[in-house]
C-alpha cells in the first residue's frame, strides 16, 4: 500500500530543455528544431526509379521541425511524464468513468490484420473486420436491450446529436410517428451539458424538469409533456448517482403522450450487465465506449459513442450499416449495406471510429457476460464502500444507508463543515493533487459538491488509501486552512490564475 | 450586507429594480459571490420583447455558468456593455454598476410578485 505522508511546502523543481518562455519547463517541438537535423535514415533505394507524376509534388516542404531521433523521444518522454493518467495515479472524476484501460484492448488493436486495413478496401478482402464490427453492434443490441444498433457517432454528444436527427426523421415520416410538430425535447436539471447542446443543434426546444430528492419530479413531469414533446433524455443512474427507480413510470407517462424516452448511457457502467435499457422502458440511447467499454479517453477523439434503438426507429438509421448475409448454404458473409431509404444519412466517414470499436469489442470479448456483470457490480460496490467511509467528515446528502439510501457507481459530497472554516473546494481539489490523486468532479450537479467515481478498477488498498488522505486534508483544513491555499506544492505548476487565464486568455505559446 | 430594499428579487438571484418608467435587471451579491469570479457574460437577447420566465443570457465564472432569467414582460431597451467588456464590474458593484439589461415594463404589478429584499436576504445568507 502506499503511504500517505504529508507533502511538504516546498517547490519542486521542473525538468525538460529549450527555451522556456514561461518558466515551466515546457517547449515547443518547434522549438528544438535544428535546421538540417533528422530523426530517420531512410533506406537505399532498392526499386528501379521511376518519375512521379505531375501534380504530386508541394510548392514547398512542409514546415515541420528538424529534430534528431532521441531528442524527439525525450520530447514526448517529458511530456508524458507530466501527464496525469490512470496508469500512473488515482483518478476519481466522476460521471468520467475514468477505469483502467486492459491491455488486451490495445494487443487487439495492434494486430497487423486490422492496422493495415483501409476503409476502401473491398468487402471481401475485409471480412473479418466487418464481421468484428457487427459483432460489436449486435452485443452492444443485447447489452442495450434494443433492436439495432448504430456505430457511426465517433463521441457519446455525436451519439445524442445522430439520435435527436433519427427521431426527428421518424416523427416526420408520415408512415413513422407521423407527428411532425414534435419539437420539444425534456431534460432534468442533472442532465449532462450535452443533452441540451444536442437538442439545440438539432433545432429542438429543451424544457427542463426539476428534480426532487435528487430524482426526476413526476409530477413536475407529468404538467410538461404534451403533443409536443419528442422525448425526454434522461441519464440513469444521474449524475448525483442515485438510480430513479420511477424509471418505468417516466416511461409511461412519455409513451402515454406518444413521446419516447432517452437513455444518456454516460453512466451505463452502474448498470451493464445487470439490467437493460429496452426492459425499462428506453426507446432509444447512446454508449460512451471510452467510459463503459474502457476505451481511451481521449482528450477529444478519437471516440466512439454508438446509439441503440427500437426497431421502428431502424429505418432512419445513419448507412452504411455492417450487416451479416447467409446463403442458405451454412455459408456466411458481412457486407456494408447502404439500402436503407430513410436513413438519416452519414454522420461520420466510413463505418464509424475502427480502432475505438475494435477495443470495444476486445472488451466485452474478455468480459464475457458474467466479467460485464462484476463490472458493474464492483462499481457500485467500489462506491458505496466510499461513501460509507467518508461521510463522517464528507456529508453526503444523497446517501444514507441508515435510511436505505445507497448510491450506484458514483455518490456526492457537499463538505459544509469543511467550507465553513475558510477554505474553498478548490482548495481541497489541489491538495488532492499533492497526494498524487486526481480531484474529483466540482460544482456539478449541485453547488458546492465533490462528484466521486472511484469506477471497479481500484483495489481496495487504493480506495483506502484515498480515504486516509482526504481524512488528511480535513485535519489539514482544521489544523491550518492556509496551507491549502497554497496548494498544489508538488504539481509541475503551482495553483494557476484560473481568472486571469479565462478573461485574457493568451493563445499563443510564442508570439 | 443586506440587499437593497428599492427593488424586488427573484428566487433566482437577479434583481429588478424600477426607475424612471424603465426596470433595470442585474444579479444579487449573494449570486455573484457564489458564482465567485465572474468571467464572461453573454447576453443573447440584446434587444425585443421577453417574458417573465424566459432567459436573456448566461453568465459564467471559474466555477460555473448560469442562465440568468427576467421576472417581468416587456421589451429589452438597453444592455450594459460595460460589464460585457469587463465582467469583473459585477464582482466589485453588483447592485449598481454591474447591472445587465433594462426592461420597458408592460405590467409592473409583475414586480409585486417577487420577494422584497428582506425576504431574499432571509432565504439566502
Amino acid at each position: 500500500m502506499e503511504s500517505t505522508s504529508t507533502p511538504q511546502r516546498e517547490k519542486t523543481t521542473t525538468h525538460g530543455a529549450g527555451s522556456d518562455r514561461s518558466g515551466d519547463g515546457v517547449t515547443l517541438i518547434f522549438e528544438r528544431s535544428t535546421p538540417g537535423v533528422c530523426a530517420v535514415d531512410l533506406p537505399a533505394l532498392d526499386v528501379p526509379e521511376a518519375p512521379a507524376g505531375q501534380g504530386l509534388f508541394a510548392d514547398e516542404a512542409p514546415d515541420l521541425g528538424h529534430i534528431g531521433q532521441l531528442d524527439l523521444v525525450r520530447h514526448y518522454t517529458h511530456l508524458a511524464n507530466r501527464n496525469f493518467s490512470v496508469d500512473a495515479n488515482f483518478y476519481p472524476l466522476g460521471s468520467c468513468t475514468m477505469k483502467y484501460n486492459p491491455r488486451v484492448n490495445e494487443t487487439a488493436a495492434a494486430m497487423p490484420g486490422f492496422t493495415g486495413l483501409h476503409p476502401l478496401q473491398a468487402d471481401a478482402d475485409t471480412q473479418g473486420a466487418l464481421r468484428m464490427l457487427y459483432e460489436v453492434r449486435t452485443w452492444l443490441a443485447a447489452i442495450a436491450g434494443l433492436d439495432e444498433v448504430c456505430l457511426q457517432p465517433c463521441a457519446g454528444a455525436h451519439g445524442e446529436y445522430t439520435a435527436l436527427k433519427v427521431i426527428r426523421a421518424y416523427f416526420k415520416d408520415p408512415q413513422g410517428g407521423n407527428a411532425p410538430q414534435r419539437n420539444k425535447v425534456l431534460a432534468p436539471d442533472t442532465a449532462h451539458g450535452t443533452n441540451p447542446a444536442s437538442c439545440a443543434m438539432c433545432g429542438a426546444g429543451v424544457v427542463q424538469v426539476p428534480s426532487k430528492d435528487g430524482l426526476v419530479d413526476l409530477d413536475a413531469l407529468r404538467s410538461l409533456v404534451d403533443n409536443q414533446t419528442a422525448a425526454m433524455m434522461i441519464t440513469n443512474p444521474n449524475t448525483a448517482g442515485l438510480f430513479d427507480g420511477t424509471i418505468a413510470q417516466i416511461a409511461k407517462i412519455l409513451h402515454d403522450v406518444g413521446a419516447l424516452l432517452y437513455l444518456d448511457g454516460a453512466n451505463m457502467n452502474a448498470i451493464v450487465g445487470v439490467s437493460r435499457p429496452g426492459d425499462f422502458g428506453v426507446d432509444v440511447m447512446h454508449f460512451n465506449t471510452h467510459k463503459t467499454f474502457s476505451t481511451p479517453h481521449g482528450c477529444g477523439g478519437p471516440g466512439a459513442g454508438p446509439i441503440a434503438v427500437r426497431d421502428f426507429l431502424s429505418p432512419y438509421l445513419p448507412v452504411p450499416q455492417v450487416v451479416k448475409l447467409e446463403n442458405g448454404s451454412g455459408g456466411v458473409r458481412y457486407a456494408r449495406d447502404w439500402d436503407r431509404p430513410k436513413s438519416i444519412g452519414r454522420v461520420r466517414s466510413f463505418t464509424g471510429q475502427f480502432g475505438v470499436l475494435l477495443r470495444c469489442w476486445a472488451y466485452i470479448a474478455a468480459c464475457g457476460p458474467e466479467g460485464l456483470r462484476r463490472v458493474a457490480q464492483t462499481a457500485v460496490l467500489n462506491a458505496n464502500y466510499l461513501a460509507a467511509q467518508l461521510r463522517d467528515r464528507f456529508e453526503t446528502p444523497y446517501f444514507d444507508p441508515g435510511a436505505g439510501r445507497y448510491c450506484a457507481h458514483e455518490f456526492i459530497t457537499v463538505p459544509k463543515d469543511l467550507l465553513a472554516k475558510g477554505v474553498t473546494l478548490i482548495d481541497l481539489a489541489k491538495r488532492l493533487i499533492d497526494y498524487g490523486i486526481h480531484p474529483p468532479t466540482m460544482h456539478w450537479p449541485v453547488h458546492d459538491c465533490l462528484m466521486i467515481e472511484p469506477t471497479e478498477t481500484e483495489s481496495l488498498a487504493t480506495l483506502d488509501r484515498f480515504v486516509d488522505v482526504m481524512n488528511k486534508i480535513a485535519q489539514e483544513v482544521e489544523a491550518d486552512p492556509q496551507l491549502l491555499k497554497g496548494a498544489p506544492y508538488h504539481a509541475p505548476l503551482r495553483r494557476l490564475d484560473e481568472v486571469a487565464a479565462a478573461r485574457n486568455p493568451t493563445l499563443c505559446h510564442a508570439d | 450586507m443586506a440587499s437593497p430594499h428599492d427593488r424586488k428579487y427573484l428566487q433566482t438571484h437577479e434583481w429588478h429594480k424600477p426607475e424612471d418608467g424603465l426596470v433595470t435587471i442585474g444579479l444579487s451579491k449573494f449570486a455573484v459571490d457564489e458564482l465567485t469570479d465572474i468571467t464572461y457574460v453573454d447576453v443573447a437577447k440584446t434587444q425585443g420583447p421577453i417574458k417573465a420566465g424566459e432567459s436573456f443570457g448566461e453568465i459564467e465564472s471559474v466555477k460555473a455558468t448560469s442562465d440568468m432569467y427576467c421576472g417581468i414582460d416587456g421589451v429589452i431597451v438597453e444592455v450594459n456593455q460595460l460589464v460585457i467588456d469587463d465582467p469583473s464590474i459585477i464582482n466589485q458593484d453588483p447592485f449598481e454598476r454591474g447591472w445587465l439589461i433594462k426592461v420597458e415594463p408592460t405590467d409592473t404589478a409583475q414586480l409585486d410578485a417577487m420577494m422584497t429584499a428582506a425576504k431574499y436576504d432571509q432565504e439566502n445568507h
